[in-house]
């Protein structure tokens, strides 16, 4: 597999705007004949797919779900960074591009990020534009505020609700151009497969999720925008219908996988409270700027938190990471807390867990400033635990919500596959080991907006516009192909339900290639997951019919990739033997604290399909630092 | 708990003509229920129980279960969302039901809401009216900078208060004249609090009310349920102020002949 990252030379401020300048332009014109597939309608797919259309371009795009609003992007809570210094606190492009790098662990590509941080700022101005109604200060300016990993704030937000709010904004732009005309918009429809013809991307095969009818879209590029993969631990921040069926599939037709194992387990979500829990509600980052994180000195103190004394109490992240205090890094704060829990000091029935309290907060603004700030997320805490965070600390543990890895992409935004393009959490590119807060809608958007309009142009411009149709042969052979496995699925008529086994898949996930991994654990799951797929294909039950509304069968396809992918998840992090961000292996480690090796390990893995069964290959795109300095990150 | 469900089960879809097909009540008994469950997840269990017994499951709407997404959405006893106030099904929880309850739950009901099966509808009237209007005419690029224009705190806080709307689509199910007045309101008012909004408010609040028409919902006759049942609590003023913002537009457009004024599409 060539990996060819495509990095424009020069200094790094200036390679963007150099790539513009060589990249091929599509004459305005003749944009009209060329036709791009946009799987997905999140931030990225949202954004791409009303941008390329307002250039020019004729473009359908899908998501699953029955609009494109309710993307899993809607439920993004704490907010959007951007260098806009608008505090005069020391921000700058340069400082948000260093904190992404440091932030991720010197595991992401300098020239992606840099280029993130240069366009954070138009975002934000895109989405007033369109009416986004941001957080504002009585003098009519946007406000901001801090998240973790920086000591600036150049946080947007709207109330608790800002990936609602953007995701909004860019559904209005879409939806826009699908009243024009230029975007045909195809809703409960699942993308199951790319087509290939002469190794180029030109189309996909899709199940409409209420007809069950398969069917074939051909185009002169296609954009995946697809999400993430949290799912495959069962139990995660993600809404239930995310999962990996869209990028996986693209990776068994070729497009290399990278870094699969990077996971960002987020320290901040409502611990789980029995066996029929279907997934776990995340309670944001931004709670970290008003709230404390503790857990009581003495092991087993199961005194309520009222009646624990200041003295008695271990603000641990404070005393830890004296500089950063409660805003330390996501992958750090949440092996802090599972720490305190394994030396027997967590809170709660299950002893998983720790406090986030805002009582010092409370005496100091008052009641009214910290409901104005947070008012929907302690709603949303109450009515799942039935406590009240105003006058009790809110319990809170380490819970699956981002995933760093994704398919691999070049500068530009194209897979190893020519003509497929992957925006937006489906892609590995910018976070590195470790996404920080408040970047994953950032980048989304950047992507949407920003590269992939540019981009896109200058892979277009060298390909003939609708020279392949859907009755090309490879589309009947791919159709063929999905068909077959939808069928197959409904005829193993077994034993076991679909969640049955995902829930089984989670559990391996979990407690092997969870927070922390090991050699001997990851072995395990290497023989464990190979084995409950296996039983999966011969004891699954999904009833009913391939030809309507069928949602037992969509989970099926989608956990049966996930009991692939899951295999690959370990694989990687089994070969990746040092710790980064949110990868940590227990063999390498420094008192706690993730240890990198830099000389072996600097680089993205880039797997690569070699057939069913068959052990694929592990490929490499070396980093280079030339402007952050490959240093020990200390957040101390 | 012990709970008793009475669930539409429907495999057919809806029709202009018959709007029932082969739907129907059906009565199941569920004894594994945690009051600390949601309602979603009693719905989980009662699916892995009916696939356990070879039944096919109840098919229902969902993804972010945490009220945000808007796709949940079933009328349970008779409310849209169920017995609690300013929540979605998916965050309403067992412990508001009594142990041995009878529940009763059914898919919205609207004639421009079709029903797919059992308890999913056909939500995408909502995104053809959003189509026709519900947005600022901006290209990618284009924008200054963010801070170039003050918005009083309070305006973005109203315009806030109504973009809030997850478009589950409660307030049709809820109203006697399956009215989709708060959804068209919420949008416009979001708009018209806003200075980038009010460039185009004839057009959007004329456009808005055609689509609205047009796709069969029925008119607004001041029974406020649809506030009652509004998972984000959306004031009925927003009703008040899309006909303002209506009323403008007719008379404006009088002494311009009729011509359409801001923006091109
Ligand atoms: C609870 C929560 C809170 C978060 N808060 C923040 C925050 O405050 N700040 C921040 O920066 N980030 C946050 N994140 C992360 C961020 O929300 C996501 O990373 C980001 O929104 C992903 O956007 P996306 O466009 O890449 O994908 P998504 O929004 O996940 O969209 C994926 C799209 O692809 C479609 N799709 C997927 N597979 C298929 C298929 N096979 N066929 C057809 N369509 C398909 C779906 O229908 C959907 O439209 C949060 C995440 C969670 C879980
Ligand atoms: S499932 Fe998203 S609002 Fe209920």
């Amino acid at each position: 597999m060539k990996l060819d990252a495509k990095i424009p030379g020069g200094p790094v401020q200036q390679k963007w705007d150099t790539r513009k300048f060589e990249l091929k332009l599509v004459n305005p014109a003749n944009k009209r004949k060329y036709k791009v597939l946009v799987v997905g309608s999140g931030l990225a797919g949202a954004s791409a797919a009303a941008s390329l259309a307002e250039l020019g371009y004729q473009v359908e795009c899908f998501c699953f779900q029955d609009s494109p609003r309710r993307a899993h992007s809607i439920a993004a809570q704490g907010g959007i960074n951007a260098a806009k210094n608008y505090r005069n606190d020391g921000d700058s492009v340069w400082r948000l591009f260093y904190d992404t790098v440091k932030g991720g662990d010197f595991r992401a590509r300098e020239a992606n990020v840099y280029r993130l941080a240069q366009l954070s700022v138009n975002i934000i101005d895109q989405a007033v534009a369109q009416g986004v109604p941001f957080a504002r200060e009585y003098g009519g300016l946007l406000d901001n505020r801090s998240f973790g990993g920086a000591q600036v704030s150049r946080t947007f937000y709207a109330r608790g609700q800002t990936g609602q709010q953007l995701l909004l904004g860019a559904y209005a732009a879409l939806s826009r151009q699908i009243g024009l005309g230029t975007v045909k918009m195809f809703p409960r429809t699942e993308m199951l497969d790319v087509v290939l013809v002469d190794g180029h991307a030109k189309g996909i095969v899709v199940r409409d999720l209420v007809t069950g009818e398969i069917r074939s879209h051909a185009a002169d590029a296609v954009v995946l925008a697809t999400g993430g993969y949290g799912n495959v631990f069962y139990l995660s921040t993600n809404a239930k219908g995310c999962n990996v069926t869209a990028t996986w599939r693209a990776y068994k037709r070729g497009a290399g996988f990278a870094n699969p194992c990077y996971t960002q387990i987020h320290p901040t979500c409502i611990p789980v409270s029995g066996e029929h829990q279907s997934k776990l509600t995340l309670m944001s980052e931004s709670l970290r700027n008003d709230g404390r994180v503790w857990v009581p000195k003495a092991k087993g103190d199961k005194r309520a938190p009222g009646e624990i004394p200041d003295a008695e109490r271990d603000y641990y992240l404070e005393r830890k990471y004296p500089s950063f205090g409660n805003l330390a890094p996501r992958d750090i704060a949440s092996r802090a807390a599972m720490q305190v829990c394994d030396e027997g000091r967590g809170i709660g029935d299950t002893g998983l867990g720790v406090y986030l309290d805002f009582r010092d907060s409370i005496a100091r603004l008052g009641r009214d400033a910290i409901a104005a700030r947070y008012g929907n997320l302690f709603h949303m805490y109450a009515k799942i635990t039935a406590e009240d965070p105003y006058s009790r600390p809110m319990r809170i543990f380490p819970a699956v919500h981002y995933t760093m890895g994704g398919l691999w992409v070049d500068y530009d935004l194209q897979s190893t596959i020519p003509g497929l393009f992957v925006l937006g959490e489906a892609n590995f590119s910018d976070h590195g080991a470790n996404r920080l807060g408040a970047s994953a809608l950032m980048q989304g958007l950047a992507d949407g907006y920003f590269v992939i309009p540019y981009t896109i142009g200058g892979y277009l411009a060298g390909q003939k516009a609708g020279a392949v149709k859907v009755d090309h042969p490879q589309f009947q052979v791919v159709a063929g192909e999905v068909a077959a496995m939808t069928k197959r699925l409904l005829q193993v008529q077994g034993k076991r339900t679909v969640d049955d086994f995902h829930k089984a898949l989670g559990k391996i996930m979990w407690s092997k290639c969870g927070m922390a991994r090991n050699e001997r654990g990851l072995q395990q799951a290497l023989r464990e997951i190979p084995a409950l797929r296996e039983e999966f294909w011969r004891d699954v039950r999904v009833l009913g019919s391939e030809r309507n509304l069928n949602q037992s069968l969509e989970k099926a396809g989608r956990v049966a990739d996930f009991l692939e992918f899951g295999e690959l998840m370990c694989r990687d992090a089994l070969e990746r033997r040092e710790s980064c961000g949110g990868h940590f292996r227990e063999e390498w480690q420094d008192d706690g604290e993730a240890k990198r090796d830099d000389e072996n390990f600097c680089h993205a893995a880039v797997w690569e399909y070699t057939g069913p069964d068959q052990k694929p290959v592990r490929n490499a795109e070396s980093l280079e630092f030339d402007n952050v300095h490959l240093a020990v990150r200390s957040y101390k | 708990m012990k709970v008793v469900l009475h669930i539409w089960r429907q495999t057919k879809r809806s029709t202009e003509q018959d709007h029932k097909q082969d739907g129907r009540m059906v009565r199941y008994e569920l004894a594994d229920v945690s009051p600390d469950m949601s309602f979603l997840e009693m719905l989980d269990v009662l699916n892995e129980h009916l696939i356990g017994r070879g039944e096919e499951p109840v098919a229902f709407d969902h993804d972010c279960r945490e009220g945000i997404c808007g796709s949940c959405g079933v009328v349970i006893d008779g409310v849209p969302h169920g017995p609690e106030r300013g929540t979605t099904t998916c965050q309403l929880h067992m412990r508001s039901f009594q142990d041995g309850a009878e529940i009763w739950i059914e898919p919205w009901r609207a004639a421009a809401f079709p029903v797919v099966r059992d308890l999913v509808v056909d939500r995408s009237a909502f995104d053809r009216i959003v189509q026709a209007g519900a947005y600022i005419s901006v290209n990618t690029g284009a924008p200054q900078d963010a801070n170039a224009i003050p918005v009083p705190k309070a305006d973005a806080d109203r315009a806030f208060d109504a973009a809030t709307c997850i478009g589950c689509g409660a307030c049709v199910a809820a109203c006697k004249n399956a009215s989709a007045m708060l959804f068209v309101g919420a949008k416009v008012s979001h708009f018209a609090h806003l200075p980038q909004g009010r460039v185009e408010r004839e057009r959007r609040a004329r456009n808005l009310v055609a689509a609205m028409d047009a796709e069969g919902f029925g008119n607004c006759t001041n029974q406020y349920e649809c506030e009652a049942v509004c998972p984000k609590e959306i004031p009925v003023r927003v009703i008040a102020e899309m006909n303002r913002e209506y009323l403008r537009a007719k008379v404006i457009e009088q002494p311009a002949g009729g011509k359409q004024i801001g923006g091109h599409g």
